[in-house]
């Protein structure tokens, strides 16, 4: 019989909590039966001296390790004062009801792990069970916060707090990519996702840890100097006119693209990775809103023309500071409505979260691009030519787009008009599968992250991508198409189709759906979609 | 009159724990939109998990919402356990029972107060009384056996998917075998104490009319006896673990999972948030100013430009 891991156990001094080993890992579907991943590589003795991994031997929270018993206790102490402030009104008052009631409420069934793509995919390592990871901070909560909790705990809820345990559960809330869902499979309706988030949050805002990547490098980056891209205003307007100079070279039209037009009745905020990743989707935006007659502009002032945040996905201060930025700038530059580009997590912070704290007069309504896509295909206000988008295309949902905002059918009714050969995965819609880049990971990419995110959290994607397409389109090497419409997404995209060599072996190529428009529209000449140019 | 004092303790108690676990999730702040779909009251869009963020400029729109399809869905939540037939069946194999077992005990214990009120006020509850207390009387009987013995296979079952499950193991605590196991011992004595001595309910009725009319225990056998002190214990102790999930299983979807309300300029809703953002923040990491207001430490570097 397996013997499994134990919550009492998360704390035992031990090396390393769980082995990865590729063989463990679900296998692929055709043509990748006979893939083997190649061994993940372990941490440089060197950094593990004054990092820890002795989760899994992963490493993305740099989590120091303490030199002396004194930092220990401190690092506990602090750990216990950061749990309390998570249940007070005044530290959490934007997330304290969900929590309680999640926490409160697990009947420990485990339907949770088995929505689980990442469980699944690492062949159901007990660590990353939804489960294990609340079940664990239940259980201190219970033992250590909760007057009383020593006693009881011997019957119920047993666990022992100490650094190794804090240091394990900050790596641990970094396994999960915050897609909810397990939480949409809970009878109960607790919601895992959440609870992850709410660890993320003790560690950034009471000890100040979290991945560089979401916060130096993200959002006080972003606040610094305008974007996490590090773009800053004067080079936002430099990348403009690269952008209208390669609208012309790539497709022959002359677009002017506007920057802070008062009064438009669009302001669209890109997520600025796509400037520098993709700018055919910035451009391929501004094509169709100027070839649709749309009263449109960009925002040049600071952070307005990055809409990611990713204080979403680990810290309410900087996720408020941003969003209320774009909230700002929407009404300064007097904007009728505020729509989303291709980037889940931004509408996510910005509709959804942000909706209860843009407040009165920056209130700007804000709509999804999806939904003003499919005005202006469904509506006739471009010329299209589906012929041109003869190949096989398949759609993935973004985690934020769908099941946290049920906006599902617009991009559907855009693809299918457009796309004569568009097919789903299976699941989609709400019920789809993280990509695996879900929760900033896609922009971690130091030590040996990178490598569980591509053999791990975004194998089950992969699996969808390919059971979406028949052999003989894989096989033939023609081209198939997966449009993601998410800046990151297409990021963890991009690196699995990289990392399992899909492009070369099945000429599988990414993108977002503004292409595909762009693509097939008969006022622009043929070929925006540049098959021969992987990137 | 132990007894009785016993089980007007366990009522109180069981009454005061949930009116306090009403008000703790009643009273929580508003918080952030964490709604999750599919959200049943979409019209026209439940079906596949869409909302109202799919309309061109939705802010200008009526919302139409569709409360007779929430309700559907909330009943066959309730009432067939809707989420765990569809991702979990062998739990669901054991928890539909033992659910169905809780909601049959509700109504024999509803059965068994009205029978006893009508007692109380000379109304005869028995094969050869009135129409109404021939109904209670006949419907008291298949209530209670139906509450006793598909919350005894429930708790059977469910206590020994816990104990054969490897997976599930390893995070079973001892107050998840001892609950179940106080179900099915309870259940199985009163199940027991009925098909030997007090077939028709008529026994623990006689003592509910004198909970009812603060009058003397009746004579009652000593099975009968445990039977109620165990039920009366059961009933306090329900409240105050995680078997009384119902309360917070009505916010975490009503309040939680299904809250798609929006935020308009001059709302309710913004007033309150306003309010929220005065609160003082406590955290000490370096890039937060403890001490001062959300509204402050949110909209500095707003204010700066």
């Amino acid at each position: 019989m397996t013997k499994h891991l134990k919550v009492k156990d998360f704390g035992k001094k031990t090396e390393q909590l769980h082995k990865l080993d590729p063989k463990d890992f679900t296998k692929l579907p055709y043509p990748y039966e006979n893939w083997v991943d190649p061994e993940i590589p372990e941490i440089p003795e060197a950094r593990k001296a004054d990092r820890d991994v002795s989760l899994d031997g992963i490493l993305n929270v740099n989590f120091p390790k303490p030199k002396t018993k004194e930092e220990e206790e401190e690092l506990v102490a602090k750990f216990l004062v950061g749990l309390r402030r998570l249940l007070t009104k005044e530290n959490n008052w934007p997330f304290l009801k969900p929590f309680m009631l999640s926490l409160d409420n697990c009947v420990k069934c485990n339907t949770c792990s088995n929505a689980c793509p990442i469980f699944e995919s690492s062949g159901r390592a007990d660590i990353y069970r939804p489960l294990f990871r609340s079940d664990i901070l239940r259980r201190i909560i219970k033992k250590y916060v909760i007057p009383g909790g020593s006693l009881t705990a011997r019957f119920s809820n047993n666990i022992n707090l100490n650094w190794e345990t804090i240091a394990r559960l900050a790596q641990l809330s970094y396994r999960c990519t915050l897609c909810r869902r397990c939480a949409q499979t809970c009878p109960m309706g607790v919601d895992n996702g959440l609870m992850t988030r709410e660890i993320r949050k003790l560690f950034s805002q009471e000890l100040g840890i979290a991945p560089q990547e979401l916060h130096e490098d993200g959002t006080v980056k972003q606040l610094e100097t305008g974007s996490s891209t590090g773009i800053n205003p004067p080079a936002l307007m430099d990348l403009v006119e690269f952008l209208e100079e390669d609208i012309t070279d790539r497709t022959g039209l002359n677009i002017k693209i506007p920057v802070d037009k008062p009064n438009a009745d669009v302001l669209i905020i890109h997520n600025a990775g796509e400037l520098l990743s993709w700018p055919e989707n910035v451009e391929a935006f501004a094509i169709l809103f100027e070839l649709a007659g749309i009263n449109w502009t960009m925002a040049s002032e600071m952070v307005g023309y990055d809409s990611v945040n990713y204080g979403l996905f680990y810290d309410d201060m900087q996720y408020a500071r941003v969003t209320l930025k774009h909230s700002e700038v929407a009404r300064k530059l007097g904007a009728k409505k505020v729509v989303m580009g291709e980037c889940g997590h931004a509408h996510k912070a910005a509709m959804a979260i942000g909706d209860r704290i843009w407040l009165a007069e920056s209130n700007i309504p804000r709509e999804s691009s999806m939904v003003t896509m499919e005005d202006i295909i469904l509506n006739g206000k471009v010329k299209f030519d589906p012929e041109r988008n003869n190949f096989p295309v398949t759609l993935h949902d973004p985690c934020n787009i769908t099941r946290s905002m049920g906006i599902v059918e617009p991009q559907r009714r855009v693809i299918r008009k457009i796309c004569p050969q568009f097919r789903e995965m299976t699941p989609h819609g709400v019920h789809n599968y993280c990509c695996g880049g879900g929760s900033g990971f896609a922009i971690m990419q130091s030590n040996n992250f990178p490598n569980w995110r591509m053999s791990i959290s975004g194998r089950k994607k992969f699996a969808q991508m390919l059971g979406a397409f028949t052999r003989e389109e894989l096989d033939s090497k023609s081209g198939v198409y997966v449009c993601a419409p998410c800046s990151n997404c297409k990021g963890q995209i991009r690196d699995m189709i990289t990392y399992y060599d899909a492009y070369e072996r099945m000429k599988m190529l990414y993108g977002g759906l503004v292409e595909l428009i762009i693509n097939c529209m008969t006022d622009v000449k043929e070929g925006y979609i540049e098959w021969e140019d992987f990137h | 009159m132990a007894l009785q004092i016993f089980s007007y303790f366990a009522f109180a108690v069981a009454l005061i724990a949930i009116i306090i676990r009403v008000i703790k999730y009643a009273t929580a702040p508003l918080h952030m939109r964490w709604e999750l779909y599919p959200v049943p009251h979409e019209k026209g869009k439940a079906e596949y998990g869409g909302s109202y963020l799919e309309e061109l400029n939705w802010w200008t729109k009526p919302r139409e919402t569709d409360m007779f399809n929430e309700l559907k869905e909330m009943m066959s939540e309730i009432f067939f356990l809707k989420g765990v037939f569809h991702h979990n069946k062998r739990v669901w194999t054991w928890s539909f029972p033992f659910h169905l077992g809780m909601y049959f005990s509700i109504g024999w214990l509803v059965l068994l107060l009205l029978g006893a009120i009508l007692t109380a006020t000379g109304t005869e509850v028995s094969t050869t009384a009135g129409i109404i207390g021939k109904l209670v009387y006949y419907l008291t009987i298949p209530f209670g056996y139906a509450a006793l013995v598909l919350s005894a296979i429930g708790a059977l079952g469910l206590y020994s998917w816990r104990l054969t499950d490897s997976e599930q193991r390893a995070f079973n605590s001892f107050s998840d075998y001892f609950n179940l196991i106080l179900v099915f011992g309870v259940t199985g004595l009163a199940l027991v104490a009925h098909l030997t001595g007090d077939g028709d309910f008529g026994l623990v009725r006689a003592y509910m009319a004198s909970l009812v009319t603060f009058s003397s225990v009746p004579a009652v056998p000593f099975l009968t006896t445990l039977e109620i002190a165990l039920v009366s214990f059961v009933v306090m102790y329900i409240p105050l673990t995680r078997m009384s999930h119902f309360v917070a299983k009505y916010f975490l979807y009503h309040s939680v999972r299904w809250n798609d309300e929006s935020n308009q300029r001059g709302s309710a809703i913004e007033k309150r948030i306003i309010e929220l953002l005065q609160l003082k923040v406590g955290w000490k990491a370096p890039h937060i100013q403890t001490g001062e207001t959300w509204m402050n430490i949110v909209t500095r570097e707003t204010k700066h430009d």
